[in-house]
């Protein structure tokens, strides 16, 4: 035990050691601080070459896969225009209430209205309608993949990391290949929203046909079913509510791959509608268009999830038949209604443009009010991030500390303080707890004082290999070692780095944030009941609609970006502090209250250790939603990766953009598979099942 | 519960040198049929040594017509692993599952079915009911996938729904359900289709104490009625000895020994055995007959019962009648007479064995 133990130390020492001589090493090779030109394989050209090629000879088959898919389209977009809004409403009512009530219903009226109103109906209907189409194709798609990785080991092997990458490689990559092979138009943003949307599916069907009972499957071969009935009479239908969990998802993935997608234009939609007054900086516009997408998110998961939940729930078969297709029968009566008022009353079949309202004039007035008044406090606030947090961490101590930013030069007594003070605290910390802390505080200020953006690349390698190494077993450890590899031999080595100092603060905020939020609300009955509808508006709400109200106040910028990301990323942190704190087993409470713990005792010494396992699972979804977000976030101006992905994708380089996507599904990939590893590893030294 | 005559009565079901091997290769533990076998705790041991998993190993029993046969054995013993090779849910590695005489192993996929759906009736441990139907569709459900119209599936459904006592439950759904209702639609579904092999795998074990037991006297009162071959799964010593005509008490995948229950607490084969009946309680065991003993007077005036009465059932008369009882066979003839001394010893000697075993009543 003790040998092990100090050979794990060793490693790690001499990681630091290796670290340390790589910095002293750097001005002497300069290979090290920065990877030479002269070795980077041309990857994005070769890509480019290959594209070129596609495009020349199959080109023919994607354009006549476009034109096809543009039929089904513009029928239903023809239909949802030509509809008085009236019935839309209506029938969007009448759907919301025979999912989940008459609650939803008004929430669906009102929210409806409110599309109208301001004058975004038509925008609206038309991201609807390519909703309409996408959302069935995603389903089917993926109840088909899901149905094979099912029945076969093999396939599922090559589907599920398939479906990783997809999951992680950003958005607007996406949009590449597609807009290259299919040419531009709506069809770019039906593709990109199917493939965006499927693979939730895809895991959610075969989880949900595994998960059917051994023994209502052996009941039901031992009731003689064939084969096939026993797929679609047995398994299917026992698997429905997470069949639906599975459209529920797919469905939010595809309307924000829409949103996304309409960053390539002429589409006309409502996320085209927020681009563009975001462009134009005209913020209280957008914030209204916004509100629309957010809402149409909102009623479109409840009603899905609604769905989801009722499934089960079944009319007595007794009823009779008007009682039993009430449904159907009330949406054909209203709608002939309403057809025919619309046709009297033309106001109900179109809001005239002079009743439009919309408080976009006053929002903008009060938001130059606010921000008039109130610089010195905006300005500070960014100002002390930006140089005590952000600049640091960015290019280390060394660089950021002088006269102008912290108000004293960093004379070496000052390093030699530093250096003396973090290795009297890992000292400490090793032996008052372990020597692990004591590593990870040498670790940190090392990279503190240098920057992550000035570390030899061959140090930063090294240190997440071991670490993967550590965590996750070999495996693991050589998988980061190519990751990274990868990033360094391609040439995207620097903007990575970039991405990575960025999203790693906003993770370590938000999730700082969130857990403490998390565990406040585990203890406090009224704050769980007041973060529950926040945290699902937030998750629901599209990625561009985060960023307006931090665009409106601090313009474009990384702090901007940082600000967006720490508010869409602390949510999962919130969610799995409280669940894995008001989860634990009961009688190791109860044993600790009979030791006569205090309340704090109780939380730090208990709860928090036993809860640690799904608060990191929390942390792996900071991380995942930080990362889909840095991508959306490219487009409030940062320097990573994701700002590469975009540039690709407005010059069309199809090669760089990819490259540069692939490069942040590997850090995402990465980072999920260190913290996952990580939550199983503690979670079974715990005993603790996992869930 | 006439377990001579079953001995006598024509094998239903047979099961005949089953091996369930799981691992890598379990075939090439059978190359030829499994003929070479000597010792089957030895060839258990040494496929177990090969990192293979022995689930069963050379099991052998017969269920007659009409006889309720009872596997009984410890979590990890096989029971549930030879219940499901019974109707080849699980697949034997090799031996033969005798249907009516018929190998059953040897039939297609599409016989299999047609067997399934009309010989053969299955009831769960966890119920296995399908979540996404009611009572009634639950119960048809094996006549839906048989074809079967709703008014052909339906009637034949409300007949099993009266014969379990769930009338009235009929749009219900299994959530909706207490857990012994639950497996009432699961005893009521077994029963849809008039299966000739009932089995029952530890039908009543996830039921509380009090459920159980009523679940049994309904059991026993639809046997009485049915009369189905019945092939009954349980890990419950108690259970098993209230049931079973026949019973078979398994360990590490084999079988140990089978009999009646009284066979196995008179005579158990080995500690193994012994241990289970050690604490039972023989006044529920014992029954008159097998404490007869010849008459020394006439039998002038005294009480009659019949040799199937429990011991402990006839111990306040036998209390109030210091002459004893005359205790009669099936068909009214006299077997001897049972007393007051006699079950007094029978009980202090723990069931006619081992008087030195005072312990077990400590």
């Amino acid at each position: 035990m003790l040998a092990k133990f100090d050979r794990g130390l060793a490693h790690w020492l001499g990681v630091i050691v290796a670290t340390l001589a790589c910095i002293a090493l750097q001005n002497e090779l300069s290979w090290m601080s920065e990877y030479p030109d002269s070795l980077i394989v041309p990857f994005a050209d070769l890509l480019n070459v290959v594209m070129d090629w596609v495009v020349k000879n199959f080109g023919w088959f994607f354009l006549g896969i476009s034109w096809l898919l543009e039929w089904p389209i513009k029928g239903v977009r023809w239909v949802l225009n030509s509809l008085p809004w009236v019935v839309s409403v209506f029938l969007v009512c009448l759907v919301a209430h025979a999912a989940s009530g008459w609650r939803l219903s008004v929430f669906a009226l009102f929210s409806t209205l409110y599309m109208v109103v301001i004058g975004y109906w038509e925008e609206s209907m038309n991201s609807l309608s390519l909703l309409a189409i996408s959302v069935p194709l995603a389903v089917l798609v993926g109840f088909s993949f899901g149905v094979l990785g099912f029945y076969s080991r093999r396939a599922e092997k090559v589907i599920m990391p398939t479906l990783d990458v997809l999951q992680t490689v950003p958005a607007f990559a996406y949009l590449l290949p597609i807009l290259m092979l299919f040419g531009f138009g709506t069809v770019v943003g039906l593709i990109a929203s199917v493939l965006y949307s499927f693979p939730p599916m895809v895991r959610n069907t075969i989880v949900g046909l595994r998960r059917v009972p051994d023994e209502v499957i052996e009941s039901g071969l031992m009731a003689g079913a064939t084969p096939s009935q026993l797929f679609w009479q047995v398994r299917v239908p026992s698997s429905t509510r997470q069949l639906l969990l599975g459209v529920n998802q797919a469905t939010m993935a595809s309307l924000s791959m829409v949103i996304i997608a309409s960053i390539i234009g002429g589409t006309a939609d409502i996320g085209w509608e927020v681009l563009s007054t975001i462009r134009k900086a005209q913020f209280g516009e957008s914030l209204l268009a916004g509100l629309v997408i957010a809402l149409m998110a909102m009623i479109i998961d409840r009603v899905s999830s609604g769905f989801a939940a009722r499934s089960g729930d079944y009319d007595p078969a007794e009823k009779s038949f008007t009682q039993r297709n009430r449904y159907w029968i009330g949406a054909i009566l209203g709608t002939v209604v309403f057809l025919v008022l619309a046709q009297i009353f033309s106001i109900l079949s179109e809001w005239p443009r002079e009743l439009e309202f919309s408080p976009a004039q006053a929002m903008n007035d009060g938001l130059t009010y606010l921000i008039v008044n109130f610089r010195t406090e905006i300005e500070t606030v960014k100002t002390l991030a930006f140089f005590f947090v952000m600049l640091p961490t960015k290019i280390g101590l060394q660089m950021a500390v002088s006269p102008f930013t912290w108000g004293f030069a960093l004379t070496p007594a000052y390093t030699a303080i530093y250096v003396i003070g973090m290795i009297a605290l890992a000292a400490i910390c090793t032996i008052r707890w372990n020597s692990r802390i004591g590593i990870w505080i040498l670790l940190f200020s090392i990279f503190y004082y240098v920057g992550l953006t000035n570390m030899p690349w061959p140090a930063v390698l090294l240190i997440y290999s071991v670490g993967g190494w550590k965590i996750g077993g070999p495996a693991l450890g050589i998988g980061t070692a190519l990751g990274f590899g990868f990033l360094a031999v391609t040439g995207i080595w620097p903007e990575a780095m970039l991405s990575i100092y960025l999203c790693g603060i906003a993770i370590i905020i938000a999730f700082l944030i969130g857990s403490s939020i998390g565990i406040w609300a585990a203890h406090n009955d009224t704050v769980s009941a007041i973060m529950r509808p926040i945290n699902d508006t937030l998750q629901t709400m599209p990625l561009f609609v985060i960023l307006i109200p931090f665009v409106m106040i601090y313009k474009i910028g990384e702090f901007t970006a940082l600000l967006a990301i720490i508010a869409y990323a602390f949510v999962p942190a919130v969610r799995y502090a409280e669940h894995g704190l008001r989860n634990l087993p009961e009688h190791v409470i109860e044993a600790a209250k009979m030791m006569g713990s205090t309340k704090w005792q109780m939380l730090w010494q208990v709860k928090v250790p036993l809860a640690l396992p799904v608060m990191m699972l929390g942390l792996n979804q900071t991380i995942m939603f930080a990362i889909a977000m840095l991508v959306i976030a490219a487009l409030v101006g940062t320097n990573g990766l994701e700002q590469i992905v975009y540039i690709g994708l407005s010059d069309g380089n199809f090669g760089v953009g990819i490259i540069a996507g692939i490069g942040m599904a590997i850090i995402a990939i990465i980072a999920d598979r260190m913290t996952q590893a990580w939550s199983r590893k503690r979670q079974t030294e715990l005993g603790l099942e996992t869930s | 519960m006439n377990t001579e005559s079953s001995d006598r009565a024509k094998v239903k079901l047979s099961c005949r040198n089953v091996w369930k091997v799981y691992g890598a290769q379990p075939d090439r533990f059978f190359k030829d049929g499994g003929k070479q076998i000597r010792d089957t705790a030895e060839h258990a041991a040494s496929i177990r040594e090969s990192g293979h998993i022995v689930a069963n190993a050379d099991v052998s029993f017969d269920v007659h017509v009409g006889e309720t046969f009872v596997i009984m054995g410890l979590s990890g013993s096989g029971k549930s692993t030879i219940v499901r090779c019974l109707s080849r849910l699980v697949e034997p590695t090799t031996g033969e599952i005798l249907l009516d005489g018929d190998n059953l192993l040897k039939k297609t996929d599409a016989e299999l079915i047609d067997i399934r759906r009309h010989k053969m009736g299955m009831v769960f441990q966890s119920f296995g009911l399908m979540p996404h139907l009611n009572v009634i569709d639950n119960i048809a459900f094996p006549l839906k996938l048989q074809g079967k119209n709703e008014t052909e599936r339906y009637s034949q459904a409300e007949r099993v729904i009266k014969l379990v006592g769930l009338e009235g439950r009929e749009s219900n759904f299994p959530k909706e359900l207490s857990g012994g209702q639950q497996q009432r639609v699961g005893i009521a579904r077994s029963l849809a289709v008039e299966p000739d092999v009932w089995f029952l795998d530890e039908p009543f074990s996830a039921l509380d104490p009090l459920i159980r037991k009523q679940m049994q006297n309904e059991f026993l009162r639809l046997q009485s009625v049915l009369h189905k071959s019945i092939v009954f799964i349980t890990h419950d010593f108690h259970e098993a000895l209230r049931i079973a005509d026949r019973m078979a008490i398994m360990r590490d995948g084999a079988v140990v020994q089978i009999g009646r229950p009284v066979d196995l607490i008179l005579n158990p084969a080995d500690s193994y055995v012994r241990d289970f009946t050690s604490d039972v309680p023989w006044e529920g065991v014992l029954r008159a007959v097998d404490i007869v003993e010849q008459p020394s007077g006439s039998l002038e005036g005294m009480g009659r019962i019949s040799g199937d009465t429990l011991i402990g059932d006839m111990m306040g008369y036998l209390a109030g009648h210091e002459e004893g009882v005359v205790v009669e066979g099936d068909g009214g003839n006299v077997l001897g007479i049972a007393t007051a001394r006699g079950v007094v010893s029978a009980l202090a000697a723990g069931g006619g064995k081992e008087p030195t075993s005072a312990k077990r009543y400590a």
